[in-house]
């Protein structure tokens, strides 16, 4: 039989796309057997981690220091050195800028230059993992949002999406920038963007966040929807806000403002 | 043959790209990967026994590795129950690399012999190398 | 038919080589930028999208123009765009693949873009935004195609043809209904959540591309033998005017919006581009020039005279596309980043290589929108003076 040049393309044509869709069957493609695994005895479970931050206190600069320190250091943070590639996990804002938008001329004095601890809110109703779009962020069961950098394509729609802006991305490559690695953490690659995980991987061996364990009291950590945890206990004695609550992300990071006490 | 002088200059120079891997390579002996297990780590072992058994490992580690990223990133569970039934931490920095913390001479081996590069180590940090 | 981009005039090769020679230079700055990351633009951790995204957004729009003229031929029977719906689906072609490109090289992990396949996630709009623009890729180049060789052999087109042409007007729609949506969901941006962003998005797509297509029009009329027709370039003129008239209003409602409620999260933005904020105001003259145009092009627009007049018409068109190129490209994007999260100012201009690599990525776009316009004059000018009906 002839068969006319058209013609055989289209089947050529057909038959490799054939082929090629085959592959992706994941029938014919090595089924990857279940591996056997468990969480770590000694890991801490919640339903809804939160943080409340007491910036009462916080009264030297070294407490505000040893705190960043604690969770940049252990987490290989790279310090760049120049406002415009800078990578902060948890870092300080003055009252006006941490609260945009409760704008208050008549703070008493003392509260209006006070540095305030920020980092990620852990938000219940994230819009960065909304806008992922492969995934990489995502909002874990016990409510953290974590990073996942395996996965992450450096798009960067989540640090546009963050209302608090508190995600950096790495625009160069960290590795010569880190001051002194901890072997036990891995760093970040350039690409990727990286944002405070609660830390995720001291909860999962039965730690406190390095940040909670540094801050003498100062940061109080804990599962929300547990009522008799100490973090709904703070709560429930104290008047305390959050960042942005009208936007409705509820975040998961509350402070303790107080007042004059502040003072000295 | 119309404009046959193009087509076999062409030609003449297709052919030395597609064979440039070959000629290039005349001469240069390519040695068997020889993967080191002698680090002081493991010297230290009673049992000198990896997680999973050698074929298994050379075939799989890939997998595996990937397996363990996502069971520990997105699932929250650190402990790998092996087919002996021992239990580990999944970690590549805190578990493999702890007893292969030769890199050069361990992972690269096979790595360079294959031409592969994975990208781990951008991020998952490599212990310094022992002279050994 | 691909052939015809093999035969040239003298001027037609500088012109093809002189765009080779961009995309070259970009592509050696792109990949300094691969090996040291995006820290080579000037993006910050403040502003983390610039030049390569606002590109983007601005070709979504040109894009989508193409349907401003499949519109009238298709739905409405204006059989006078017979001869010209070809070169607005063609430059589809070429913005749509500019937008990927852009898209690819604004990526820190560009090695990792299949992970958007691979882990497909209906909640993110940028999911979707990657399906609807391939898929406004491939209509446009399958109808297009298409339709072309068949005029070329003066047969009638297949009949698939027509249920794809007919998909392409709300895909059009579409692409750019899901790149606004990209900025008018985020929360903490007042500057983008504003409803009125998608209509914003369509009006200035609808005035800034058939813009583009007036004087790729005229210049294909210069150029060649095939003349588009002077009727054809009035009917663009006529949408170029009401879409730009569109456009402008709708930003004058957002002035209002912000500067009589007084709100400070919605008036800072726009006081940082065209007042500038806190001593920062290297955009103010941007925007100001991108406002000037505007009105400029309005007034030649909508006065029958200036827009009869074909010089006039020419110059309109120029001003409409580098206004809104201004507004899309500077204002929209870096607006939305400045003031940041915690009300600073963080400035943002493009570095050299930055802009470099932006050349580049156009220079390949206007490339495969000259090799596809001279396939289409070729076939035009093969077939002229017979009359097609499609």
């Amino acid at each position: 039989m002839s068969i006319n040049r058209r013609e055989f393309l289209k089947f050529a044509g057909l038959t490799i796309a054939g082929v090629g869709l085959s592959a992706t069957n994941p029938f014919f493609r090595n089924s990857t057997e279940a591996i056997q695994v468990s969480p770590m005895p000694e890991a801490l479970k919640a339903k809804r981690w939160a943080m409340v931050i007491d910036i009462r206190k916080f009264k030297t600069e070294d407490d505000y220091k040893r705190v960043i320190e604690a969770c940049h250091s252990i987490h290989n943070v790279p310090n760049f050195g120049n406002p415009k590639d800078e990578i902060k996990w948890i870092w300080t804002e003055d009252y006006e800028h941490a609260f945009p938008g409760q704008e208050n001329p008549y703070l008493p004095e003392s509260l209006k230059h006070k540095p305030f601890i920020l980092l990620c809110n852990h938000c219940e109703n994230p819009p960065c993992v909304r806008v992922c779009p492969t995934k990489a962020t995502f909002k874990r069961p016990d409510g953290i949002v974590m990073q996942d950098m395996h996965r992450c394509i450096g798009c960067r729609f989540c640090m546009a999406a963050c209302p608090y802006g508190a995600r950096s991305f790495n625009y160069r490559n960290p590795r010569p920038f880190i001051k002194e690695p901890n072997p036990e953490y891995p760093s970040r690659m350039i690409g990727v963007v990286e944002k405070c995980t609660f830390c995720t991987e001291r909860l999962d061996k039965g730690l406190m966040p390095a940040c909670v364990e540094k801050s003498n009291g100062a940061m109080i950590f804990g599962d929300l929807s547990d009522p008799n945890s100490e973090v709904r206990k703070v709560l429930s004695q104290h008047y305390s806000i959050r960042r942005k609550q009208e936007l409705g992300t509820q975040p998961g990071v509350f402070y303790i403002i107080g007042g004059d006490e502040n003072a000295g | 043959m119309y404009d046959g002088g193009k087509i076999i200059f062409g030609i003449i120079i297709f052919l030395a790209i597609v064979t440039f891997p070959f000629y290039s390579n005349i001469g240069k002996a390519v040695t068997k990967p020889d993967p080191k297990l002698d680090t002081p780590e493991i010297k230290k072992l009673t049992e000198k026994k990896c997680v999973e058994s050698k074929e298994f490992m050379r075939a799989e580690h890939m997998k595996l590795l990937n397996q363990w990223r996502d069971s520990v990133v997105r699932e929250r569970n650190r402990i790998y129950t092996s087919s002996e039934g021992r239990l580990y931490q999944m970690s590549l920095q805190n578990t493999c690399m702890k007893c292969h913390s030769n890199k050069k001479k361990f992972c690269d081996e096979c790595h360079k012999y294959a031409d592969v590069n994975p990208y781990c180590w951008d991020c998952h940090l490599q212990p310094k190398e022992s002279e050994s | 038919m691909l052939d015809k981009a093999l035969t040239g005039s003298r001027r037609y090769w500088t012109w093809v080589l002189v765009l080779l020679a961009f995309i070259g230079v970009g592509f050696l700055f792109y990949l300094k930028q691969f090996s040291y990351g995006l820290g080579l633009t000037g993006l910050s951790r403040d502003v983390s999208w610039g030049f390569y995204i606002s590109q983007f957004t601005f070709l979504v729009g040109v894009a989508a123009s193409a349907v401003m003229l499949v519109i009238p031929y298709y739905l409405h029977d204006y059989k006078k765009f017979g001869k010209i719906v070809i070169l607005g689906e063609f430059l589809a072609v070429a913005a749509v693949t500019m937008c990927i490109l852009f898209i690819f090289v604004d990526m820190g992990q560009p090695m990792r873009i299949l992970n958007v396949i691979l882990h497909p996630t209906p909640n993110s709009i940028l999911f979707w935004d990657t399906i609807v623009l391939s898929g406004y890729l491939l209509l446009n180049i399958i109808i297009g195609w298409t339709t072309l060789e068949s005029d070329r052999y003066q047969v009638a087109p297949p009949s698939w043809v027509k249920p794809l042409i007919y998909i392409s007007i709300p895909w059009a729609i579409s692409i750019h209904t899901v790149t606004a949506f990209i900025y008018a969901g985020l929360p903490g941006r007042h500057f983008w959540l504003t409803a009125i962003m998608a209509a914003r998005f369509l009006a200035s797509a609808f005035a800034s591309g058939p813009a583009l297509l007036i004087l790729m029009s005229m210049l294909v009329r210069n150029l060649t033998k095939f003349d588009p027709g002077r009727e054809q370039i009035q009917a663009i003129g006529k949408i170029v005017t009401y879409a730009m008239s569109a456009n402008v209003f709708f930003f004058l409602l957002e002035i209002f919006t912000a500067f009589y409620s007084r709100i400070p999260g919605h008036m800072s933005s726009f006081e940082y581009l065209f007042v500038g904020l806190e001593g920062h105001g290297r955009l103010v003259p941007l925007m100001w020039t991108s406002a000037v145009l505007a009105v400029f092009s309005l007034i030649l627009l909508i006065n029958p005279a200036t827009r009869k007049n074909e010089r006039t018409l020419a110059v309109a068109a120029a001003a409409v596309f580098i206004s809104l190129w201004i507004d899309k490209g500077f204002g929209l994007i870096v607006g939305g980043f400045v003031p940041n999260m915690f009300e600073r100012v963080t400035e943002y201009w493009p570095t050299l290589p930055e802009t470099f690599i932006t050349l580049g990525v156009w220079a390949m776009g206007f490339l495969i929108l000259t090799i596809l316009y001279k396939v289409a004059v070729g076939v035009r000018e093969e077939t002229a003076g017979i009359e097609t009906e499609h």
